[in-house]
């Protein structure tokens, strides 16, 4: 194979993957709706259910308030755009595609901030106490979800020597199956990071109509039509995103490298068996958990932080 | 007799619960209130009345209650400048009722704390006063924006949530104004009165059975209470009881509106701390009785089974088995319901210490019904002043100590499951035989008469005035969230922001109900 075919190679892998992913996010958060609708009894509204309202979101007129700046205006584009980002960035289907040498995991993070800034800012444009609100409670909950983040990424980066996501996948995806007590902590401490950042139960709830218990429905309360559907979109791709980087980083089994034409099928096949169990284990822990009061979700997050600095210290002491 | 005082003469009413009524001068007032109090009374219900026809003049009415029974005071206000002295300073409670009054007919309370207005919101202007009988509409009808001003909270970092009364979900009307430094509420103050729909002046002009159909319609989650308590005030007045068989339906209706408003609120309380499956899991049972009520009863909510002089529905040997057996399958679910709540950490961190009313607190304030219960106050009106046949069936009144959501939750539990037992006792009681009585339609002339039951939120009172003809001239309903509206804004001081719908959810009180 010419370098030029394998770079053309690469870019159709980058390519089915940025596809996949902006059109399959909104599939997951349904199912771990759906789940949730089995889980309590209720027959709920189909996987469909996100797209239809994409849908119907796409087709409405936006109302915009009178004193909004033109950040409230962009920011739903910057946020797709972000998540979009960083879904191209993590291996979903593939290591080695051409987005991901573009940058780290430590970027990663810095394009999950971008969009929080970003959000934060137009929640508080508009000037509602509610945006404001929300921007707090956010900025509370995410300013300590990072470093647990980050810390659960620098113990992978440690058994593999790397900050590229790719190199830690490929080290890991090729690795003899063995659980690594370092990263069973991290994957400990990524779960609970995973629910904060994603506003999930027990640390905001994402189907709350209750306006003063809220957080990032608060900063989302102002928009509407293809905004709100942008931002919606925006918050499935971080799902995924999210989840997918879960696989990722502790179970990369089965993941294709590129140009492996024939072992695409079985790493879509299996990446979407692990997103099913992963929507359904989501749907599980939400479903048993009550949401917990505000100010205890200071210490859940340094729960998670306390357990990915054990990862490390693991890893550095006992070398696993 | 319940009070003595030298210039009140008090007479005994022909009424189901014990109620006494008399006529007491306006300097009188406060001292009797007080008398009242510091024996452990409180006050029920404040409202006025246009008697410039009957007998020149307007009166004003005020109910209080004690361990004996029911007082109804009349004090007679002149027709030029009527005014009273404030009674809020001895009944907290009696402040937004006072405001209400001078609202809606002008009758000012002397020296009271608070002047702004209450109930009218810029729909009619100042002067006019819609429950005077000379009152026309059309030339009182104002559209000027409306202006009303909150209490400002002054102080470093400290700053305003203003909330409602549009809300995300799908609930009654309120305004909420939140005073806060970071999430701790320093203070909140309620706005109501956005759901006044002028249903006191709408009596007015209605039949004894049309009104029986309006009563059933003031707060639609207690139908049964208020149906029942119309229907009292019109058999108190006309002196007629109704037979043993429509009582024991009354009451089986009365248990079963508790028992469904008990499940919905529980199953709220469990989403409001995001468990869904509690919400699921008690709207399910719900549901189930609601539609066990639209087959016997013809409604899913028990609207217009209840008339004045008997009741307007049958129950048969079948529907009777049906429900036994729904309350053996309510009383095994929600066994293992309650356990589950009890035993979940974060439900139970959520609501143990969240929006606490000490008892202390709740009896200056006059806290009643169900929240009342919660804080240790202990009454009950199917308990103390059982009425037939509450009489014959040995309530047991649920109460608690703690005053905060948990308590709130085990208070409607214990009640949830009394009323199971009860329903068990009234359909052993209750006899077959067919209806023989004659709906009550029209009332003897200058009568007056009051009802009181205890519907699930507390006690729910109806007052009937029926003129010369034995038309009503004045009805006033009265709903416990009255008195208990001021207490949630003590209930939420100090707790944080994220933690007021479920404390107000706890207390699931009525914006219909009190905005009339």
């Amino acid at each position: 194979m010419t370098e030029n075919t394998e770079f053309i190679f690469a870019i159709l892998f980058q390519l089915t993957q940025l596809l996949l992913v902006v059109l399959a996010a909104p599939l997951l958060s349904g199912w771990v709706n759906q789940c949730q609708a089995w889980l309590q009894n209720r027959s709920g509204a189909g996987v469909l259910q996100p797209y239809r309202v994409l849908h119907k979101l796409f087709h409405k007129d936006a109302v915009i308030a009178y004193n909004a700046s033109p950040l409230f205006r962009a920011t739903p584009y910057i946020v797709f755009g972000c998540m979009w980002l960083a879904a191209a960035i993590i291996p979903i289907i593939a290591v080695d595609l051409p987005f991901s040498r573009a940058a780290d995991v430590i970027a990663l993070v810095g394009v999950f901030a971008v969009a929080r800034v970003f959000i934060s800012l137009a929640a508080m444009d508009i000037g509602t106490a509610f945006g404001s609100l929300g921007a707090r409670r956010e900025m509370l909950v995410s300013f300590l979800a990072e470093p647990a983040l980050l810390m659960v990424l620098f113990t992978a980066s440690m058994i593999s020597h790397s900050t590229q996501l790719p190199t830690i996948v490929d080290t890991l995806a090729h690795h003899q199956f063995v659980i690594y007590p370092s990263l069973a902590f991290a994957a400990l401490a990524f779960v609970i990071v995973l629910l904060a950042e994603n506003a999930r139960i027990p640390v905001d709830n994402p189907s709350t109509h209750l306006e003063l218990t809220m957080i990032h429905e608060a900063m989302i309360l102002e928009y509407s039509a293809r905004h709100l559907a942008l931002i919606e979109w925006a918050s499935s791709l971080k799902l995924f995103a999210y989840i997918s980087l879960g696989i990722a980083l502790f179970t990369p089994h089965g993941i294709a490298e590129v140009g492996n034409w024939a072992g695409l099928p079985l790493a879509i096949g299996l990446l979407l068996l692990k997103l099913m169990l992963a929507g359904a284990g989501l749907a599980l822990l939400e479903t048993v958990s009550a949401k917990m009061r505000i100010f205890r979700a200071p210490e859940f997050l340094g729960t998670a932080f306390l357990l990915a600095v054990l990862g490390l210290l693991i890893h550095f002491l006992l070398g696993v | 007799m319940p009070i003595k005082h030298p210039n009140l003469q008090l007479t005994r009413l022909t009424d189901a619960v014990p109620t006494w009524a008399g006529e007491i001068g306006a300097e009188y007032l406060p001292d009797v209130c007080r008398q009242v109090r510091d024996g452990g009374g409180r006050l029920v219900a404040l409202w006025g009345s246009d008697a410039r026809k009957l007998r020149g003049g307007f009166m004003l009415h005020v109910a209080l209650i004690n361990e004996s029974g029911l007082v109804c005071l009349h004090v007679p206000l002149p027709e030029t400048h009527p005014h009273y002295p404030d009674i809020a300073r001895i009944f907290p409670a009696a402040d937004r009722m006072q405001r209400a009054t001078c609202d809606l007919l002008g009758l000012h309370p002397l020296e009271a704390s608070d002047h702004r207005k209450w109930l009218c919101h810029g729909a009619w202007h100042g002067g006019s006063f819609p429950l005077r009988k000379d009152f026309d509409a059309a030339a009182s009808r104002i559209d000027a924006a409306d202006d009303y001003p909150f209490v400002h909270v002054a102080g470093q970092g400290v700053h305003e949530i203003a909330v409602g009364p549009v809300h995300a979900g799908i609930i009654e009307p309120g305004h909420f104004r939140f005073s806060v430094i970071g999430e701790r509420v320093l203070r909140l103050e309620e706005r109501l009165g956005y759901v006044h729909k002028g249903i006191e002046k709408r009596f007015e002009s209605m039949s004894l059975l049309q009104g029986a159909k309006l009563a059933g319609r003031v707060s639609g989650d207690s139908t049964v209470a208020y149906a029942w308590a119309y229907a009292m005030a019109a058999e108190s007045i006309a002196g007629i009881t109704p037979p043993d068989r429509a009582l024991w339906l009354r009451a089986l209706l009365l248990e079963r509106e508790r028992i469904a408003n008990h499940l919905g609120d529980l199953g709220y309380l469990g989403n409001d701390v995001a468990l869904s499956f509690g919400f699921a899991q008690f709207w399910i049972l719900k549901e189930q009785v609601l539609r066990t009520n639209a087959a016997l009863f013809g409604h899913r909510y028990l609207m217009d089974c209840i008339v004045p002089g008997g009741v307007a529905v049958q129950l048969d040997a079948a529907g009777k088995h049906l429900i036994e057996q729904e309350c053996l399958l309510l009383q095994r679910e929600v066994a293992v319901l309650r356990g589950i709540y009890e035993e979940h950490a974060g439900v139970q961190d959520r609501f143990i210490g969240a929006g606490r009313v000490e008892p202390k607190l709740a009896a200056q304030l006059g806290l009643c019904g169900l929240a009342g219960r919660a804080s240790a106050q202990a009454w009950d009106a199917r308990v103390q002043f059982a009425c037939a046949p509450y009489d014959k069936l040995d309530v047991r009144m649920a109460t608690y100590r703690n005053g905060d959501v948990a308590a709130r939750v085990i208070v409607r539990f214990d009640e949830l499951f009394e009323s199971l037992r009860l329903i068990g006792q009234i359909l052993v009681n209750f006899i077959h035989e067919e209806d023989a009585t004659q709906a009550l339609e029209k009332l003897p002339a200058n009568g007056f008469g009051i009802g009181m039951v205890e519907g699930w939120r507390g006690e729910v009172m109806v007052a009937i005035h029926s003129d010369a003809q034995g038309n009503l001239a004045r009805i006033h309903p009265h709903d416990p969230s009255w008195q208990n509206w001021p207490v949630l804004e003590h209930a939420i001081i100090d707790n944080i922001v994220p933690d007021f719908p479920l404390i107000n959810k706890s207390f699931n009180l009525s914006y219909s109900g009190q905005d009339l």
